[in-house]
């Protein structure tokens, strides 16, 4: 399956300033593969998607670039260095430059909005606490939830949960934020406020943004540049235009949500009649 | 026959691997270095939870079996005529036996199981995976604390259902079946070494309190995060546990007092 | 202020700790830090010390005055050789003085009394006490009773 791109040179002269680059990366869980060689280029500064149905690894592919998991070849490059060499002491050093919103928002249940917030900061700065607390004020106003900073995180709802995720993100300024899933599981209107946001705080901010999600619309409307990943490999890559007119059969179908195509409805299994003839369900 | 050996070597590989991991995990946390700034507010929240709000169940447990032993011990020795050596068989069997090996089975079912269904839940709602992504390693910040903690209160939870249970079964023998209180301490002073039976409780103690946290630790950090697999995380602990504070009890005991 | 109440309950359960060791120190194992050591050690030889133990008390009279410390073979006189520390204040043992292996109640520990003598010189440290009485060993005792019988 070769990957569909329109117009190469549109896109290279977009990739020039790449901060991550992940090049033929493969990995498997246990005997199945589920990256079967993948080279993703991450332009600095801009908003990137990637995409692909639900169990194609695009949460394994985040914890690869963040170097919770190694891959079983390929490398994975980030700012120059490449983190699956990285001991574990440079590992942690090269994540307080990288922000993750987790899917479940992850925040710490055991202390309140705010002390989430300024987690981070105390634990990678020596900065006064009035400093810290102007910080953490300036990051939660910039998620519309500053007057919610004494709340227990089972006091919140999920879109607010991941609002302080986000804040929790962005609050030692990182150079490159990603989200896991940002928009699963939101009501319209918390979608809405979230992808506002991602759009306002990339432009504000000017960090990196790589996103994960199998949200269509919503990721079309805010991603620059967008990766498309099926069967553990890059299917298509281009802006949202591009994508939108790009004629294989599989990114049509994700693209336009089409329940059956490429991508079957059923599972695999033996003939349907038959089996209800033999009563073959073997236990 | 082949399939047997098969799954029997399969089953050998990932025990072994198992333990490997659980032996990396806390060398990992004990060994690498602390951060002590923020490690002791994390420590003196983990003794609380670990230890003080153990506190009742070890006090109940030991007056009750404190009392049990001196009313058993009573009826039996009345026989012999040697009641008053009521007090010296209860303070070492307390002392050498019961305190650290119940002490250790009510912590594994208290605070073990707390401590592995919180660790399981930290993953399961990847509070752990984003602690690392913060750049903070879980090892140092989650698991450390915990650790040192239940080090730390296992001896002392031991300890004091040692003096509890000795207490309590003063009240029986002394205050409700009429020995003579001297007699009573006396023949308890008389037989009960401090070297060789109270240090040695406590170091029987301190072992279990490392065994039991290691594994209930390490059942949370390596447990399958969905809500199944945390219930069977917290379960193994609970058995797990068990089983190798009754086993390592053994071993300790034919190390310290027979005579090998 | 919920950190604070937290620090209050461990400093205290800590201290409670810390009493319970104490307690089984001092209350529990009579564990006397004050006589540990500073007595002075005298020996005496048995022809049989039947289950005398090390740690076994050493009285007069019934008072405590010490504690057996060592015991081994004299591998000369074949005999069982007893090291024993007496109390530092009780230096009134005179050479003349007898020791015998007592057992306290009928199956109950085996310990040393001593019965002092009338000799004005006192036992200094290291010396031996040759006035020496065996253990009562029951299976004897009760081999000789039977051996009795059978006679009759």
């Amino acid at each position: 399956m070769e990957a569909v791109s329109p117009t190469t040179g549109s896109a290279s002269s977009m990739l020039e300033d790449v901060i991550v680059e992940i090049k033929d990366l493969t990995f498997s869980r246990g005997d199945r593969p589920i990256f079967k060689g993948v080279d993703i280029k991450i332009p600095r500064g801009k908003v990137t998607a990637i995409m692909g149905p639900s169990g194609t690894g695009k949460t394994t592919l985040l914890k690869l670039i963040g170097g919770q998991l190694r891959p079983d070849s390929g490398d994975i490059v980030v700012e120059g260095s490449s983190v699956p060499s990285l001991g574990r002491r440079d590992l942690f050093v090269i994540r307080e430059k990288m922000g993750m919103l987790f899917q479940s928002g992850a925040l710490f249940t055991d202390m309140n909005v705010f002390d989430n917030v300024a987690f981070p900061i105390r634990v990678h700065t020596q900065l006064p606490e009035e400093m810290i607390r102007d910080i953490v004020l300036m990051k939660l106003q910039a998620v519309g939830l500053r007057g919610a900073y004494a709340l227990m995180p089972s006091e919140l709802s999920g879109g607010m949960a991941r609002r302080v995720a986000l804040a929790r993100a962005i609050s030692l300024d990182p150079n490159i934020v990603m989200y896991d899933e940002p928009f699963t599981g939101q009501d319209p209107i918390a979608m809405g406020v979230l992808v506002n946001l991602i759009r306002r705080l990339n432009q504000a901010l000017g960090h990196t943004s790589i996103i994960v999600s199998h949200d269509i619309q919503e990721t079309l409307s805010i991603a620059d540049y967008l990766y498309l990943i099926a069967d553990g490999k890059v299917i298509a890559h281009g802006t949202p235009e591009q994508l939108k007119t790009i004629e294989s059969e599989q990114v049509r179908q994700f693209v336009e949500g089409l329940p059956d195509g490429p991508v079957p409805f059923h599972y695999p299994a033996p003939d349907f009649v038959e089996q209800l003839m033999h009563k073959g369900v073997s236990r | 026959m082949i399939d047997f050996m098969q799954k029997l070597g399969h089953r050998t590989l990932s025990k072994l691997a198992a333990f490997g991991r659980s032996g990396q995990i806390l060398f990992q946390s004990v060994v690498a270095k602390p951060a002590p700034v923020m490690m002791f507010p994390l420590l003196i929240k983990q003794i609380y939870f670990v230890g003080v709000l153990s506190l009742i169940i070890i006090v109940v447990s030991g007056l009750f079996i404190g009392m049990v032993l001196g009313l058993q011990g009573y009826t039996i020795l009345v026989d012999y005529g040697s009641e008053q050596a009521v007090g010296q068989m209860v303070a070492l069997s307390l002392v050498r036996e019961l305190a650290p090996v119940v002490t250790a089975l009510l912590f594994a079912g208290r605070a073990g199981s707390a401590l592995t269904a919180e660790i399981g839940l930290m993953k399961a709602t990847e509070q752990l995976a984003s602690l690392e992504m913060i750049g903070v390693d879980p090892l140092r910040r989650i698991i450390a604390p915990r650790l040192y903690a239940g080090f730390i209160c296992m001896p002392l939870l031991s300890m004091i259902f040692a003096v509890v249970g000795v207490w309590g079964a003063a009240l029986v023998a002394v205050d409700w079946l009429g020995i003579y209180s001297g007699s009573y301490w006396a023949n308890m002073q008389q037989s009960v070494d401090f070297m060789s039976d109270v240090v040695n409780g406590l170091i029987k103690a301190v072992v279990f309190g490392f065994v039991v946290t290691w594994i209930a630790v390490y059942q949370g950090y390596d447990c399958v995060p969905t809500s199944e697999g945390i219930s069977q995380a917290t379960t193994r602990t609970v058995v797990y546990s068990s089983l190798a504070v009754l086993g390592l009890d053994f071993i300790l005991t034919a190390l310290m007092f027979g005579d090998l | 202020m919920r950190m604070r109440t937290m620090e209050i309950s461990v400093g205290f359960f800590m201290l409670i700790g810390f009493l319970a060791l104490v307690v089984l120190a001092l209350n529990v194992s009579g564990l006397n830090l004050a006589s540990k050591g500073t007595g002075y050690k005298i020996y005496a030889n048995f022809e049989n010390i039947g289950g005398l133990t090390t740690r076994a008390k050493v009285s007069m009279s019934g008072v405590q005055i010490g504690e057996v410390t060592r015991i081994r073979l004299d591998p000369q006189m074949l005999m069982a050789e007893v090291e024993m520390e007496i109390y530092p204040d009780v230096d009134f043992l005179s050479t003349d003085s007898s020791a015998m292996i007592l057992t306290s109640g009928l199956l109950g520990q085996q310990y040393i009394g001593i019965i002092p003598g009338g000799d004005v010189d006192v036992l200094a440290p290291g010396e031996f006490i040759y006035n020496t009485q065996s253990a009562l060993v029951l299976e004897d005792l009760v081999g000789k009773f039977l051996m009795n019988q059978v006679s009759e």
